[in-house]
């Protein structure tokens, strides 16, 4: 099929003639050329109802001629002349049309603006220095840009409610609200849950959830993020931190194999929030509440912070050398075939990289993740829990990650393997290891951020960076690869767990030959076939399709179907 | 319990026939014999009626809350609509409130915004005040359930009328 090149359009915009594809919306082509619409209710993935006014722009076509009249002729640029309407129209409902002209910063669009802001800001309570949303808020930064700075309102404002629970996690400020109606139409949209409306509609219209229902779908934090105000906040985030005291790192979200684009907000090594980045490819503009407030073990009393050994069945702090020799010095004693190693399709490819050299040296021959199988939520959440299962089997080469677990068990039981290492995982709880049969071993290592069943019981206890705390890449449901960047440092003596495997590997007297994250991946795209060829700084902040694993998520689908019916912009 | 009588429920099922492209269409006939039986909107006729028609209760809300002909409480058995928009303000259509209040026996200091009705003790009589009922020119006027009155003076004559 070869591809139909749409139609062009020719349209001024601010004097500058552009072309831009037929049925683009007016606000789209503005921001495109850089003349951005400010708007309120307008969101590209949701359908358009035109009601907060505030995108208005001045248009203009050319003349129609009487009958019989000459009709008007192009100038030397080949475009009509164009007659500007008296009375402006709504930038994100209309589309381009033919020798159309737009202008956003005409005397007549800026009056529309400040009319608007000015109605907006009537009932506001101008509340800003306790309103959470301070420093990004659109009606504050709007103010600042098309403002009046002074209201005519001398009336009584309309009093609404305050600080009601719309469900567990999101809360509602009435009197902020600018009746957008973001959140009602992604709650009726894209959440499936239409619960939130507008009543009493007239100067008493309230954001209201349905009596005796409210917002808890999986999906609610999602309005905060959309609501352009402090309407809606957080419960989790509210009165936490200033949004501009915070570093905003650009990473993914690791709770499942979808590999959601996520924004960590942290200030001073701790992290505050999280927030869903635009990725058009895998999560859209949204994220599971479960997968966003996942954080706040970060800082959490259970985080190791420094390596353990065993003496005596009691564990005592130990220095990283000291832990280190301690295990290269139990491992020389034995031979490959009585070593296992489990790592974790948690880890990025950089590390099971490493886990894979660390594998050859020892020549270990059972190799293996613990799988996470869960059920998809048919939107964001992959039935695959890990987040980089297709990564640990292109780099590890595993055909079906988790089907060697049985037999490192059954050869534990018979005593043939006598030594695991494991990594990033919990081998009670999620690998169905029991304490007695790791009793058997002589030798166990764990590594991991937290203490848990398995490090209890570990010999050697090595603590290790969280998934916020380092870099690498991962390959998500899709065959999608994508970067993880670290976004605070782990605290303690915590080390990231390409070093401690880099270490490990020349406490065994090895060489990885690596010195970063960057190095690794030079080597993954040297040594795999799938990466052949990348770089480092290729990936970007979106990823890059890598293979194909005929996987879609529901979500984004979803999204397409609505897309190509014209309801969103997408 | 909140049942619909099954004649009522086949009139409003053949006036759903009228909105054969969106059903979301009937809303308004549907909310209207619905109060003209019950005499007001209760959380379960706005259930009912978001059933009936397949939408979410909030979107039967949002249209019950917008319309002030749309009651949420239970009215008297004679409820009062007294015009207060300017013609009949100035004609004394507050005079007329507060004479039909205190000869039916009814306070109106708990009315509210969202609680627009007042009920007498007794339940006989209930009152709101109404915007314009299109009869500027012969204010104060009022209307009594669906009887259209003119130029009230004599409130207590009003309200024999209905003993």
């Amino acid at each position: 099929m070869s591809e139909v090149k749409p139609d062009l359009v020719d349209v001024q915009i601010d004097g500058v003639w552009h072309r831009f594809p037929k049925g683009t919306r007016l606000i789209e082509a503005c921001r495109q050329v850089g003349a951005e619409v400010p708007h309120y209710c307008y969101h590209p993935k949701l359908t358009s109802p035109g009601n907060c006014r505030m995108c208005l722009v001045e248009t203009g076509m050319p003349p129609r001629s009487a009958p019989g009249a000459e009709s008007p002729q192009p100038d030397e640029s080949g475009h009509l002349p164009i007659v500007w309407m008296p009375r402006p129209v709504i930038a994100c409902a209309n589309t381009v049309a033919p020798n159309m002209g737009v202008r956003t910063t005409s005397p007549l669009a800026e009056e529309c603006r400040k009319g608007v802001m000015e109605f907006l800001l009537a009932n506001h309570p101008l509340d800003c220095p306790i309103c959470d949303q301070v420093g990004e808020c659109t009606l504050q930064e709007y103010s600042v840009e098309h403002g009046k700075g002074e209201s005519r309102f001398r009336e009584q404002k309309v009093k609404k409610p305050k600080n009601v629970a719309v469900g567990p996690r999101v809360r509602l400020d009435d009197e902020r609200c600018i009746m957008c109606s973001r959140c009602i139409r992604f709650t009726d949209e894209i959440a499936d849950d239409p619960v939130l409306g507008f009543t009493d509609r007239g100067s008493h219209t309230v954001l209201t959830v349905y009596p005796g229902r409210e917002l808890a779908n999986n999906y609610s934090l999602n309005t905060v993020d959309i609501c352009p105000v402090g309407a809606l906040t957080s419960n989790d985030f509210r009165f936490q931190m200033r949004v501009w005291f915070m570093r905003e790192t650009d990473t993914i979200d690791v709770n499942c194999a979808t590999g959601a684009n996520i924004t960590v907000f942290s200030r001073q090594n701790k992290i505050y929030r999280i927030v869903p980045r635009r990725n058009n490819d895998v999560n859209s503009d949204w994220m599971p509440d479960s997968h966003r407030l996942n954080f706040h073990w970060i800082d959490s009393e259970a985080r190791l912070t420094e390596p353990m050994v065993k003496e005596h069945g009691r564990h005592r702090a130990a220095t990283w050398s000291e832990a280190l020799a301690k295990t290269a010095e139990k491992l020389a004693s034995l031979s490959g075939s009585e070593i296992a190693v489990i790592a974790s399709a948690r880890m990025t490819n950089e590390e099971l990289f490493l886990v894979r050299h660390l594998v050859r040296q020892l020549g270990a021959t059972q190799i293996d993740i613990v799988p996470r199988m869960g059920e998809g939520d048919g939107y964001l959440i992959s039935a695959d829990r890990n987040p980089n299962t297709n990564g640990a089997r292109l780099v590890l080469g595993l055909a079906r990650p988790g089907d060697g677990l049985d037999r490192v068990r059954s050869e534990i039981e018979q005593g043939r393997i006598k030594a695991v290492l494991c990594f990033q995982e919990n081998l009670v709880e999620d690998g169905g290891f029991s304490p007695e049969l790791l009793g058997k071993l002589d030798f166990l290592l764990a590594s991991y951020p937290l203490a848990h069943s398995t490090t209890g019981l570990a010999d050697v206890v090595l603590p290790g960076a969280c998934w916020a705390e380092k870099s690498g890449t991962m390959v998500n449901v899709t065959g999608r690869l994508q970067r993880l960047n670290k976004a605070v440092d782990g605290p303690g003596e915590t080390r990231e767990p390409w070093e401690i495997l880099r270490d490990l590997i020349a406490s065994l007297g090895g060489d990885s030959g690596v010195t970063s994250v960057a190095e690794i991946f030079r080597q993954i795209a040297a040594e795999v076939t799938e990466f052949k060829g990348l770089a480092w700084g290729q990936i970007g902040d979106l990823g890059l399709p890598l293979i194909e694993t005929g996987e879609t998520i529901p979500a984004l689908e979803r999204e397409k179907q609505r897309k190509a019916a014209g309801l969103i912009v997408g | 319990m909140f049942t619909v009588p099954q004649d009522l429920e086949a009139e409003i099922d053949e006036r759903i026939t009228h909105y054969p492209v969106s059903k979301r269409s009937a809303v308004l006939p549907v909310l209207h014999h619905l109060q003209q039986h019950f005499g007001y909107l209760s959380e379960e006729a706005v259930e009912w009626t978001a059933a009936k028609l397949g939408l979410e209760p909030i979107k039967v809300l949002e249209v019950v809350t917008f319309y002030p002909g749309f009651r949420q409480e239970a009215p008297g058995k004679y409820h009062i609509r007294v015009c207060r928009t300017l013609s009949c303000a100035m004609a004394g259509s507050h005079e007329l409130m507060d004479s039909l209040c205190e000869k039916a026996g009814i306070d109106r200091s708990g009315v509210t915004h969202h609680h627009p009705i007042a009920v007498s003790p007794d339940g006989k009589f209930s009152i709101e005040f109404a915007e314009c009922l299109a009869s500027c020119g012969f204010g104060p006027v009022c209307m009594v359930n669906d009887d259209f009155h003119e130029a009230v003076t004599d409130a207590e004559g009003l309200l024999k009328q209905y003993s």
